[in-house]
């Protein structure tokens, strides 16, 4: 919302100056985002007179003029072609910034001859695109400053225009007057009350209006009016330089007329021209499929339920939102059909959204202007036209009533202490919503009818408290809830997240926020990608689906990391995936991503390239630092972006995973554009069971005084058995005599099929014993041996390597 | 004996290793040694010359064994020079490498944001970014027609041909959690919001998602006083430093009255000091809850009452710890998580200190 200075003063007398008045409309909730103040940039600038002027000996277009300023007689060259003697000049002496050119003066040499300053045109002074010569001004004292002589005798040019953020409760404030009313109240003047006298109608009205009876509900009230014999045609400069300052473009009188009141009183209109109105005017609901060039020159088609305006011959105006081409006015216009009508806000809203037409009638009455003030814009109106334009007035036509949006809330003047904290005497407090048009009736106080955001008691204390300015509240401390050493507050889930997060770091890994919205393509690879995953209105088709793990955002960071020449990376997040559109369908993912090798090449020849058992041992690292079961099982029901072979599932059985590790599959590299080799973690975090009990106990340390014994073994197995069945199946052997079973050795590949046959592989465990009552003596160890090698040939079909 | 004495100490002294020094052992006080034959002849002697051979001879034994040990320390400690002496190595080669991970500063700037606000009682909750509009808007006193919501830029979920319901959204606000919250829990309430939030928006200053924290305290008699309090204790806890604020009235759907608030700050060449100078710098919208609001809680807006406010969290990370780019933030350039993450034993609390 924007205004200038002289027009608010029009609503408002007021002393203030321009910087109280910026400071209250802020501090009242009238956001002041931006001020143009002419006279800031034009200050320097002074009015001389031209003592003599006489053609440069050097060039046929300069002359060298002697100037009378304030600092005495200056010479100037100027080319301008109206450079004479006795001329009221506006003077840029040397060190003055010229907007216009962009340039600051300063003394210099034209053509051999000096020049101490410079005439101004009206567009170097970025006043006006006038540019034939320099300003003759009509008078003016010699030493004057410019901006005083232009706010004595041309005010308008140096009108500060000020631009206000509306909130979206405040359409009262979308006009000039209302904002005057905010100020009234804050004490920083008077408001000024601007009412005409009713135009009583000379003739009947020719054209009628009707509202169907199911469309009273969008359009409760039309008042219109036939003026004829108006002559229309550009309107008058004040109300141009009005519009222009800020920032519509004037049309004709008829049109500037209900863009002004549109501004000044937040009062949209619409003027149709009469002569090509068909008969009578209908407020209907569209039927679907009727369409209409609008104003904006583009055609619109409708769908049922819109509030239309039709003549006889069809539609002629989307109401409320904007007006048609066939019937709108235009230079030649003669007889003009008025309208101020009352348009539902939601149904507006709902209409503009689906046109996806933006107007300021649309923006207006969807927030919700005024009903009560109808009959009163009309006249105003109406009386301006006939000022401006001459012409004869009908009577009035009313369709419909005025809605009744009369309503009284209790005022509790204790309840602003209560909620806002500030001490306001309640003869203040009544005095402000007075002032605010606010009607007091005993403790009720009636809600003014251009206020539709005022809806219960909390609203009048906000009118109350900013007014009054919050910028007075003092804080107050907020005790503790409970006396003492305040709890944790953490839940479970949340302790377990940071500390999956901080284990991570300690790791090496570097964490990332990438965005939950990645490519379908993407989003695919992962089993994403789904329609019910998709947005309706993604910012781009980059970022079109909710991500079902943060894995692929990790690898084209990782890949764009790798476009910037970082080859080895160690990224991770720790956040949510989506395996639908439902609020539920959200898990917390830890994610691991391992890249290239283990570090730069060193002299120690410790780099080696990233494997599945880096991933192996990071995920182990995190499971543990958030309290899982140390015991789990390896299995192999993978997700596709792992590699099959060389992935696991870290499970407590078969439908409880806690997460998964190993290579990416290639295919998910070669789609991301990662150079691999990749290995990968991700950890379900809350499928981790949470321990059940709450006590801090770690129950009592059993030490063994006993020397423990250790054995190896070696076995010769296929080459598929896994290491987990051997190692569980030796530490079945004697559960109370078995400490630990380790596997230290695998040997396979061709050499080791070359000695052990095709298929077949040696793996090599270490057992530890530990006995708790007595010594092992050598027999007790053979037996448990015997057993060890028992177990594990029967569970896997291999045997003791000789 | 003296001559033996003589002959044996010399001998040692002049050893050239551990072996020549074991061959004079075995040939002074072995068993058959020189010393030990000396001593078996003692049983032949009278006994008065016995008590001056015996006492002589086991002191020459001593001496002996004395002179012995102290040449193989003597001997060890030459050898070990010479190993020390062979056994050098460049220490200014570059040791061997360890990766060092970081924390990125949301997660970081989370943490100090919950353990100041768990000091004055606030508990953290967390819900879900994909909304139903109900608990995104409605409950929220933002009906489907309200301007408000066409200007949250909004991303909606698809919905399938055949599903009427209204589309889900993703959150534009941790609002809902507060929703969730009071119907959860009721009141009293004291909890912070933090979390991812979406809008349709990119551009220098704006990302399509990014992270907010929204507080929220009901209780009997809380007022704006109170959250005017908090807020200050909140921003000169975090930012180490006192930290006015400037309450301005403004408006929103679930807060009545509603404030925006300002902190002081300074700039000085482009960057902002926050605490000192005449400037002041919008940080947050907040206000007190809505009766309406409460209400869609399931809390009696007769009965209780309270405050709420919504900062962004990438945007204190910005203004603390001097990072210019809001869109650098979710980019994963392995140069910036170095230059500005934070190491993983930078655990911010209230006894420690809040800043890393």
């Amino acid at each position: 919302m924007k205004f200038t200075l002289s027009w608010l003063k029009q609503h408002l007398d007021t002393e203030a100056t321009l910087d109280e008045i910026l400071y209250a409309l802020t501090d009242l909730g009238l956001e002041v985002e931006g001020v143009e103040n002419p006279v800031e940039r034009l200050e320097a600038f002074t009015i001389g007179k031209v003592l003599h002027a006489e053609k440069h000996p050097d060039a046929d277009k300069l002359r060298v003029c002697k100037v009378l300023t304030d600092e005495g007689e200056l010479q100037i060259i100027c080319g301008a072609p109206n450079a004479r003697d006795g001329i009221t000049v506006v003077v840029a002496k040397p060190g003055t910034y010229v907007p216009g050119i962009d340039t600051t003066i300063g003394v210099g040499k034209i053509r051999g001859i000096e020049s101490h300053g410079m005439m101004c045109s009206e567009r170097e002074m970025e006043l006006s695109d006038e540019h034939t010569g320099i300003i003759e001004l009509p008078s003016g004292e010699v030493g004057e400053r410019f901006t005083d002589w232009l706010a004595k005798n041309q005010p308008e040019r140096v009108d500060p225009v000020i631009e206000i953020a509306i909130t979206p409760n405040r359409p009262d404030a979308l006009g000039v007057a209302g904002v005057a009313r905010d100020l009234a109240a804050r004490g920083l003047g008077t408001l000024i009350a601007r009412e005409v006298d009713p135009v009583p109608g000379s003739f009947p009205c020719p054209i009628s209006v009707s509202i169907d009876e199911d469309t009273r509900d969008a359009c409760p009230v039309f008042y219109g009016r036939v003026i004829r014999g108006v002559k229309n045609g550009p309107s008058p400069k004040w109300l141009q330089d009005y519009l222009r300052a800020i920032g519509l473009r004037p049309i004709s009188t008829l049109v500037d007329i209900t863009n002004f009141f549109t501004y000044d009183r937040n009062r949209p209109l619409h003027v149709f021209d009469a002569d090509k109105v068909e008969g009578n005017l209908r407020i209907h609901r569209a039927k679907g499929g009727e369409t209409l060039l609008a104003l904006d020159d583009k055609e619109y088609t409708f769908e049922p339920g819109m509030t239309l305006i039709s003549d006889d011959t069809g539609v002629e105006s989307i109401g409320g939102v904007m007006g048609g081409l066939p019937t709108g006015c235009t230079a030649e216009t003669v007889n003009v059909f008025l309208e101020a009508a009352f348009f539902d806000p939601i149904r507006t809203a709902y209409t503009g959204r689906a046109l996806k037409i933006n107007s300021d009638a649309r923006y207006r009455f969807e927030r919700g202007i005024d009903p009560c003030w109808t009959p009163m814009g009309i006249e105003h109106a109406t009386r301006m036209i006939l000022d401006i334009c001459g012409g004869e007035a009908s009577e009035v036509v009313v369709a419909g009533e005025i809605p009744d949006v009369s309503r009284a809330y209790r005022l509790d003047a204790k309840r602003v202490e209560s909620l806002v904290g500030m001490e306001i005497p309640e003869a203040e407090q009544r005095a402000t919503l007075q002032a605010l048009g606010f009607r007091l009736e005993g403790d009720m106080a009636h809600v003014p009818s251009w206020r539709p955001d005022v809806l219960g008691e909390a609203d009048l204390v906000e009118e109350i408290a900013r007014v009054a300015s919050l910028t007075k509240l003092e804080g107050k401390p907020m005790p503790r809830a409970a006396a003492g050493v305040p709890e944790a507050v953490l839940t479970p889930m949340q302790r377990r997240e940071a500390a999956a997060r901080r284990t991570i770091v300690t790791l090496g890994y570097n964490e990332c926020v990438t965005y939950s919205f990645v490519d379908r393509e993407a989003a695919a690879l992962f089993g994403g990608g789904t329609d019910a995953t998709a947005l309706e209105n993604p910012i781009s088709s980059d970022m079109s689906h909710m991500r079902p793990t943060p894995l692929p955002g990790l690898l084209q960071a990782a890949a764009r990391n790798q476009a910037r020449g970082f080859a080895d990376l160690a990224l991770f997040e720790v956040g949510p995936g989506f395996h639908g559109g439902e609020p539920e369908e959200q898990q917390q993912l830890a994610c691991g991503l391992l890249v290239g090798n283990t570090g730069p090449k060193d002299v120690h020849g410790a780099r080696r390239p990233v494997d599945l058992f880096d991933a192996k041992a990071d995920i182990e690292a995190v499971l543990a630092a958030i309290g899982a079961p140390a015991k789990v099982q390896v299995l192999r029901t993978l997700p596709d972006w792992l590699h099959p072979g060389r992935a696991g599932a870290i499970c407590l059985g078969p439908q409880k995973v806690l997460g998964v590790f190993g290579e990416l599959h290639p295919r998910v590299l070669e789609a991301l554009d990662v150079k691999g080799p990749a290995v990968a973690f991700s950890v379900d975090l809350a499928a981790v069971p949470f321990p059940r009990s709450k006590g801090t106990s770690r129950g009592a340390l059993e030490l063994a005084d006993l020397q423990a014994v250790e054995r190896d073994f070696a076995f010769v197995l296929d080459a598929g058995v896994e290491a987990l069945t051997v190692v569980n199946a030796a530490a079945g052997a004697d559960k109370a005599l078995i400490e630990e079973v380790r596997v230290f050795d695998e040997f396979h590949g061709p050499k080791a099929e070359a000695q052990m046959g095709a298929g077949k592989k040696s793996l090599a465990i270490t057992v530890r014993l530990q006995p708790t009552e007595r010594t092992l003596k050598e027999a007790d160890i053979e037996a448990v041996s015997r057993k060890v090698i028992e177990k594990v040939t029967k569970a896997t079909g291999g045997v003791l390597r000789s | 004996m003296e001559e033996l004495r003589q002959k044996y100490i010399a001998a040692i002294a002049a050893a050239a290793d551990e072996g020549a020094l074991e061959s004079l052992r075995v040939q002074a006080v072995g068993k058959k040694g020189e010393v030990s034959l000396k001593m078996r002849e003692l049983g032949k002697m009278s006994p008065e010359e016995r008590q001056v051979a015996g006492p002589a001879l086991n002191a020459l034994k001593e001496e002996i064994n004395s002179a012995l040990a102290a040449k193989k320390a003597a001997l060890a400690d030459v050898a070990l020079e010479e190993r020390l002496r062979a056994e050098w190595l460049d220490v200014t080669l570059p040791a061997r490498t360890r990766r060092v991970g970081s924390i990125h500063p949301v997660s970081q700037v989370t943490e100090e944001v919950t353990a100041i606000f768990a000091d004055m009682g606030f508990g953290v909750a967390e819900g879900p970014q994909v909304e139903d509009d109900w608990h995104n808007f409605d409950a929220l006193n933002i009906p489907g027609h309200h301007p408000a919501r066409a200007e949250m830029d909004t991303f909606y979920m698809a919905r399938a041909e055949g599903d009427n319901r209204p589309p889900h959204v993703l959150r534009t606000h941790t609002s809902p959690v507060q929703i969730r919250s009071m119907m959860k829990h009721g009141a009293p309430l004291r909890i912070i919001c933090p979390g991812r939030v979406y809008r349709c928006d990119y551009d220098q200053t704006h990302t399509p998602m990014f992270h907010q924290v929204e507080g929220l305290a009901i209780g009997r008699d809380i007022s704006m006083a109170n959250l005017k309090w908090v807020l200050e204790e909140f921003f000169s806890a975090f930012f180490g430093t006192h930290v006015e604020t400037r309450f301005r009235a403004s408006h929103f759907p679930f807060t009545e009255p509603s404030a925006e608030v300002d902190i002081r700050c300074s700039w000085e060449g482009g960057t902002v000091k926050v605490g000192e100078g005449d400037d002041w710098l919008e940080v947050l919208g907040s206000g007190m809850v809505h009766p309406k609001v409460l209400t869609a809680g399931n809390i009696d807006p007769l009965a209780w009452q309270g405050f709420a406010f919504g900062i962004g969290i990438d945007r204190l990370a910005m203004l603390k710890y001097g990072i210019p780019d809001l869109r650098a933030f979710f980019d994963s350039d392995l140069r910036w998580l170095r230059h500005y993450g934070f190491a993983s034993l930078d655990v911010p609390s209230i006894h420690a200190g809040i800043s890393a």
